[in-house]
């Protein structure tokens, strides 16, 4: 994780040097004017924090080890529209790359909800969900509690430059004792036409004391134009209750993709995720794990299928502080053309941590020479009595097995799909809920049938 | 009559190395070839070259089936014509599950042939039947394609892969490897079922063994590239007394 030194004192950049070449740091003090919620104290400094680390650092380069595989160039040359709202022209929410499953339905456009396009859970569904304003409005304790504090600014430049420039949001409370049956699904859509726009995403999840409930995340793009979508998730899961977060990453093939969650999962929590990146240019997952309480049991998954030029990163961070918790997590990664994928994962186990039971494993499929997969896992432990292992691998598709399914008749294209689609399946069995599941394997066999409709596609055009 | 397969002066390498050199084999409708021949003489070399595997050089010689030139088409479409390769090493596919496997090969067959696709209760329909007479339960059609399974599994699996896409030519790459004296009598069973006047099998091994189950109307010895002596069933026997080393210096000719 970032080891970047940061500062704490606000507005630093005032006294020392101001880093004029930090791509967004000149719109720093403009958004502080206009932000909800300003003039609330705590909310004030929590911003100014925000902008002085994000001055401090800016964007991470690749001589932050935790950034040494992503390299964050192409977005700092891209120039940024100061506002992303005037771009935003979405009436409908675009169909067909969003997650398919019934469920309440949260839309943000460029970061902003949109209401008339969104249904939301009612009272007695055990679950609501609010628009970041009417929170701090309503019931301005609940923020003040969590905002900023699952996820502080410091040592996050990303996380720092999301809450500095962050207008909008959305806060999912599963209350206390009761299951929510129907998930809550959110709809991030990013819209640019002409000038490149940003957004900053931000959501709170707070999963009360023995509450369950499931919630997807569809970020998809809409339009020709470049955007960034920088967000960011603070969960809490407290004692006893159950987080079913599964995430699909299908933004716009030109888009950039940076989004942090950091959950908290306390005494017998339960967290299980599961990320599918599909999407966008350039895109980085990362979620970082504090268990902070015994008997958790976090169970993290994801699949990446990637072609073409996309560089996708899945950057995962386990911390186990306390002991008898049990830790998963198994990535598998398909990569065709010159796409390029990342893993990184670390696990963590502190002193107290005994009885931990962790396990980790990134596998990757490369489909072709020019593509490449780093990956970088990382035990670190400080406690005697714990299991914990990692592995990484890297293969091609197995020839005897294409030819065994060949002279059975099945076209080498299709072979090729079974193949892919059972090593990806291994991966999408981890998502506990079956709907969920269901809508996240049609993905995946979409994403197969684009491949052989391409395929057919050079094959016409070389015959 | 029309031979169904006809090999011509087939001459195959891997790498620098010459494997068949110079094999002819004519099979008409209907009759059962066996290949014998000792370790490391080509025979496996033969079946997948039919089958259309990567990796082999065809340097001279060519293969006619039902008329076409077999060279030029690609496994699955040998395949879809009506080949069947019974491998020696069933291939283990995790997380493939045998009822899709079977269900797409059998559909992609049915397409090719212009047939209408099974549907999945038409398909079970289809494959239960044939399941059952080799002792293969549901449960291990929804296992993941020959993972875990042992030896005997495999090769039932194997035969009844066969019996489902229902082929013109079974090539059998020593089917009797691995099996134990009842495993070969079921493997053998649905092999003999399968005999019928419009399909012939080439069935390759080096042991007589399987002979006497699945009994050939023709037996050939392929020794270090070659076909060295052909004839009726009895020569089976007479290898299996004699052994290859009579046909070491012919070989070597």
């Amino acid at each position: 994780m970032p080891s970047t030194p940061t500062r704490r004192q606000p507005e630093r950049a005032m006294t020392a040097k101001t880093n004029a070449t930090q791509p967004f740091a000149d719109r720093l003090d403009a958004a502080a004017e206009s932000l909800p919620g300003g003039g609330r104290p705590w909310l004030d400094r929590l911003r100014a924090e925000a902008r002085a680390v994000y001055r401090e650092t800016g964007l991470p380069g690749p001589k932050v080890e935790a950034w040494k595989y992503t390299n964050l160039n192409r977005l700092r040359r891209t120039g940024f529209a100061a506002d992303a709202a005037p771009a935003a022209k979405v009436d409908t929410v675009p169909v067909g790359n969003a997650l398919s499953i019934a469920a309440h339905q949260a839309v943000l456009v460029n970061g902003r909800f949109r209401p008339e396009l969104s249904s939301l859970p009612e009272a007695g569904d055990g679950v609501e969900v609010m628009r970041f304003a009417d929170a701090l409005a309503r019931e301005p304790s609940l923020l003040e509690s969590r905002f900023g504090r699952i996820a502080p600014p410091a040592g996050m430049p990303l996380v720092a430059l999301n809450t500095a420039l962050a207008t909008d949001g959305l806060v999912i409370r599963f209350r206390k004792g009761k299951t929510a049956e129907m998930p809550v699904h959110i709809v991030s859509i990013g819209a640019a036409a002409g000038e490149p726009v940003m957004f900053q995403p931000r959501l709170l999840v707070i999963v009360e004391e023995d509450a369950g409930g499931c919630i997807l995340e569809s970020h998809i793009g809409t339009g020709d134009g470049i955007y960034f979508s920088n967000g960011v998730a603070e969960i809490a899961v407290e004692r006893g209750a159950m987080l079913r977060h599964y995430k699909l990453q299908n933004e716009h093939p030109s888009a950039f993709h940076l989004a942090t969650a950091k959950a908290e999962l306390a005494e017998r929590a339960h967290y299980e995720s599961f990320v599918l990146q599909v999407g966008g240019r350039l895109a980085r997952n990362e979620i970082h794990a504090h268990i902070g309480g015994r008997r958790v049991e976090c169970r993290l998954a994801g699949a990446y299928l990637l072609r073409g030029e996309q560089h996708v990163d899945n950057t995962t961070f386990i911390d186990h502080a306390a002991p008898e918790s049990v830790s998963r997590e198994l990535y598998k990664g398909v990569l065709d053309g010159t796409a390029r994928g990342v893993f990184q994962g670390k696990i963590l186990v502190r002193r107290d941590a005994q009885k931990t039971d962790g396990h980790q494993l990134n596998k990757a499929l490369l489909l072709s020479r020019g593509a490449e997969i780093d990956s970088k896992p990382e035990l670190e432990i400080y406690a005697d009595d714990v299991k914990c292992s990692h592995g990484a691998t890297a293969g091609e598709l197995d020839d005897d097995a294409l030819f065994y399914l060949q002279s059975r008749g099945i076209d080498e294209d299709t072979a090729r799909g079974l193949l892919v689609d059972a090593f990806v399946g291994e991966a999408i069995e981890q998502i506990a809920h079956e709907a969920s599941r269901t809508a996240f394997r049609q993905v995946v066999e979409g994403w197969l049938a684009e491949g052989r409709s391409k395929n057919q596609r050079d094959g016409d055009s070389e015959a | 009559m029309t031979a169904l397969l006809d090999i011509k002066n087939l001459h195959v390498s891997v790498g620098e190395r010459e494997i068949l050199k110079g094999v002819d084999l004519t099979i008409n409708p209907g009759e059962v070839h066996a290949v014998m021949g000792p370790n490391g003489t080509g025979k496996s070399t033969l079946s997948y070259v039919l089958a259309g595997r990567e990796g082999y050089d065809i340097t001279d010689g060519t293969i006619t089936f039902m008329g076409q030139d077999l060279l030029a088409l690609e496994p699955h479409e040998r395949a879809c014509m009506g080949i069947f390769l019974a491998f020696q090493y069933p291939v283990e596919i995790p997380g493939v599950a045998g009822t899709t496997f079977l269900k797409t090969a059998l559909n992609a067959l049915r397409k090719y042939r212009g047939e209408g696709e099974l549907d999945a209760m038409q398909f079970l329909k289809h494959v239960r039947a044939k399941a059952k007479a080799l002792d293969i339960s549901d449960e291990m059609l929804r296992r993941p394609l020959n993972v875990g399974f042992s030896g005997g599994e495999k090769k039932r699996n194997e035969v009844l892969q066969m019996a489902v896409l229902e082929p013109k030519l079974a090539v059998l790459d020593e089917t009797d490897s691995g099996l134990d004296i009842d495993a070969l009598k079921v493997v053998a069973d649905g092999v003999n079922a399968m005999r019928s006047p419009e399909r012939s099998m080439l069935i390759i091994t080096h042991y007589q063994r399987l002979l006497d189950y699945i009994v050939p109307d023709h037996v050939h010895v392929l020794v270090a590239g070659r076909i060295v002596a052909s004839g009726g069933k009895e020569l089976a026997h007479e290898l299996e007394a004699k052994g290859y080393a009579q046909y070491a210096d012919a070989a070597a000719a």
